[in-house]
């Protein structure tokens, strides 16, 4: 699902609002949540996770053209921890499908071992 | 401090003059069609922001911290967020100091 595609799913879920205050209402949401990673705020989002900044100690790193090392300073990169809701839906989701598949091929085995002795 | 939903829908509100109930609502549908998109299988891609990636993990072994016994990890889809470009650019540029 991309940008525009949820702006759609959520413009029809909202009918009541016009499509272009949808479209900005995701466009400053996404530029709030950067906004906070950027000034060092982490985002916590009760069901969904929480975002926040881990830092990465400088380093010696190379040019891979040219083989030659570089001094890399430290950094802060945004890091991402689903929630425990976001989590168990995932997975739930994941395991059902698992299941559904292994019922379906015994299913289909079932009706080979039937057509064979038919 | 944190940035939480309550935040973000008083910005809407304030913004976007949406009402307190429309931004309240347009705050957690957000969050919840990025939920159902994951939880179909559907991995989200936000430009500018980031990407919400599924992958599957094998079973592995694992241990009860509590009393070291072994017990496996069984297969599991898990999410994990790739942030884009631009947003890594931004916060690279954070200094820290809090």
């Amino acid at each position: 699902m991309t940008k525009s595609e949820l702006i759609e799913v959520l413009a029809q879920a909202q009918g009541q609002l016009a499509y272009r205050d949808v479209e900005l209402a995701v466009k400053y949401m996404l530029e709030h949540m950067s906004q906070a990673l950027a000034t060092g705020e982490r985002i916590e989002i009760r069901g969904f996770g929480s975002f926040s900044l881990h830092y990465r100690p400088p380093r010696v790193g190379r040019n891979p053209k040219t083989g030659e090392a570089v001094e890399l300073s430290g950094k802060y990169v945004p890091h991402f921890k689903p929630g425990k809701e976001l989590r168990e839906r995932v997975n739930d989701a994941y395991q059902r499908s698992l299941l559904s598949q292994e019922v379906h091929g015994r299913d289909k085995a079932h009706e080979e071992v039937a057509r064979e002795s038919a | 401090m944190a940035l939480t939903k309550a935040e973000m829908a008083e910005r809407l509100y304030e913004e976007l003059g949406l009402n307190k109930r429309e931004a309240k609502e347009m705050v957690e549908l957000f969050f919840e069609e990025i939920r159902l998109a994951l939880e179909n299988g559907q991995q989200v891609k936000l430009s500018g922001f980031g990407n919400f990636d599924l992958r599957e993990k094998k079973q592995r072994p694992g241990r009860n911290p509590k009393t070291g016994e072994e017990i496996p990890i069984s297969a599991r889809r898990v999410v994990t967020f790739r942030p884009g470009q631009k947003l890594k650019a931004r916060v690279e540029a954070y200094a820290g100091g809090e």
